[in-house]
């Protein structure tokens, strides 16, 4: 007969279920695992996203991200806000969607760019296509959200493209000259270039037919006639003429993304970076304070005075770190400090190349993923 | 749009045409955070046609209904992002133009 004392004893117990076993949250390393990015001295551990929502379902810790908690974790804080460049903190959110959110900057936003070039007169060094190309890749400061997308077979019209002209002549016998992108010069109205196809016709009272078919002028409408479209810069170099050379053309702005070309690109540049975190995992004194210092190049580490003339290490500038791993570096240094990053606290940077604001085309950027789920669900449905 | 068994609906591949990463790596982070999936992931099968396909295997609910939920579950989170982004950057901009306005306080 078993006694009711070994009964309980030969009872399965699971691990998680044992009395000091903290039941809703997770053990320090596997909190660490889950939440940071850590930095040793040959590579970088615990890189990896864990997604699944049962991923520590035997713990009783649920993984799922429910929308009030999201709600209740997430953050966004502006550090720099500027015509053409911003940086801002967005902690709470997972890799996948900061990662979705930069895509969508970089190759999914529309601009305006110059597409097609028509060039009556080109006598200088520079070659027709390598001019068209210049022209195509100056940003242009004008809403895009104003204007349609031209397909193939679309006539070009006051909705879907915008003429420049530009005309410049170096006379002979003066010195070079510069062409800058303020020479570009937006016609309103249209081309004026005629179409060459069209006979000329005996009643001059009707219009001649031109590359574009206008039915009114952009400036005319209510958006453009208080901010005329204009390049962004107008100091971009374009061409060189040197004595008796000329150039006239007609650029036609076009709607596009980054994704055809980097021309339609909204942003020079969109990155993040995940926030690194310095930890002193000991006190670090004195000469090994000073060491200390003197490793790091982008100057994380202060010295502290702790009194009878004895200093301390502090990690005063985290932010600035680079995870460059000079601090752990040979000697059991990294048994001292401990480079990390954390997983869901992004520093976002944008810069904007002038078309939208860079606050603006983050929204958008967002708008645009929205418009993606929408569109599955349709489709679905 | 939908490839995968008829007789049972608990699990799917999704072929999405004019996708990439950038959807298909969020809905699957997405899909994974919902407890009704046991099994996701997405493959692009060649890299010059633009299309996802998105494998979605459940504990029993309909794959099509769980992505529907997640694709509406991600169109909430980025509606909060949004709200909240623009409400960082409005306090942002009204406390840089209350620095100006007091900078030009004590210049007057």
């Amino acid at each position: 007969m078993v006694s009711a004392n070994e009964e309980q004893r030969t009872e399965k117990i699971p691990v998680w279920d044992l009395p000091d076993v903290p039941s809703g949250n997770l053990p320090a390393h596997l909190e660490l695992q889950r939440t940071r990015t850590v930095c040793t001295n040959d590579a970088p551990i615990h890189t990896e996203n864990i997604q699944y929502s049962g991923a520590y379902a035997s713990m009783g810790v649920d993984n799922s991200m429910r929308f009030e908690k999201f709600c209740k974790n997430f953050r966004v804080e502006v550090i720099r806000l500027g015509d053409d460049e911003m940086e801002f903190d967005m902690v709470g959110i997972d890799a996948s969607l900061a990662n979705a959110f930069r895509r969508i900057l970089i190759s999914e936003l529309p601009t305006m760019a110059i597409e097609n070039v028509l060039v009556a007169n080109n006598t200088s060094v520079v070659q027709d296509e390598v001019l068209a190309h210049r022209l195509g890749l100056i940003p242009l400061k004008v809403d895009p959200r104003l204007f349609n997308y031209k397909s193939e077979n679309d006539q070009p019209s006051e909705k879907n493209t915008i003429v420049f002209k530009l005309h410049s002549r170096c006379e002979k016998k003066s010195s070079r000259i510069n062409v800058k992108s303020s020479e570009l010069k937006w016609l309103p109205g249209g081309s004026e270039f005629a179409l060459s196809t069209e006979k000329p016709t005996q009643d001059s009272t009707s219009k001649v037919k031109t590359y574009t078919s206008f039915t009114c002028s952009q400036d005319s409408l209510p958006e453009f006639s208080s901010n005329p479209i204009a390049p962004t810069h107008d100091d971009i170099t374009l061409a060189v003429l040197g004595p008796g050379q000329e150039i006239e053309l007609e650029a036609h702005a076009v709607k596009g993304m980054g994704k055809t070309h980097a021309k339609w690109s909204p942003v020079a540049t969109a990155w993040y970076r995940m926030l690194p975190e310095v930890i002193l995992l000991q006190e670090i004194e004195d000469e090994k304070a000073e060491e200390l210092i003197k490793k790091c190049p982008v100057n994380v580490f202060d010295i502290e005075d702790i009194g009878k003339g004895r200093k301390r290490a502090t990690v005063a500038r985290p932010r600035s770190c680079t995870l460059c791993r000079e601090c752990i570096r040979g000697d059991d240094w990294d048994k001292l400090v401990a480079l990390q990053r954390v997983k869901d606290h992004f520093i976002f940077t944008i810069e904007s190349t002038g078309a939208l604001p860079p606050d603006v085309l983050f929204t958008e950027a967002v708008k645009i993923l929205e418009d993606k789920c929408e569109r599955v669900i349709t489709e679905m449905s | 749009m939908e490839h995968g068994s008829f007789n049972d609906p608990s699990q799917g591949t999704f072929s999405m045409t004019d996708e990439d990463h950038t959807l298909a790596n969020s809905i699957r982070f997405t899909l994974n955070q919902d407890p009704r999936v046991t099994f996701c992931g997405y493959s692009i099968p060649h890299p010059s046609d633009a299309r996802v396909n998105i494998r979605i295997q459940t504990t029993g609910d309909p794959a099509r209904e769980v992505l529907k939920d997640s694709c509406q579950d991600q169109m909430l989170v980025c509606q909060h992002v949004r709200s909240t982004f623009d409400q960082a950057v409005m306090e942002f901009k009204s406390k840089k133009a209350l620095k100006s306005l007091e900078s030009m306080d004590i210049k007057s």
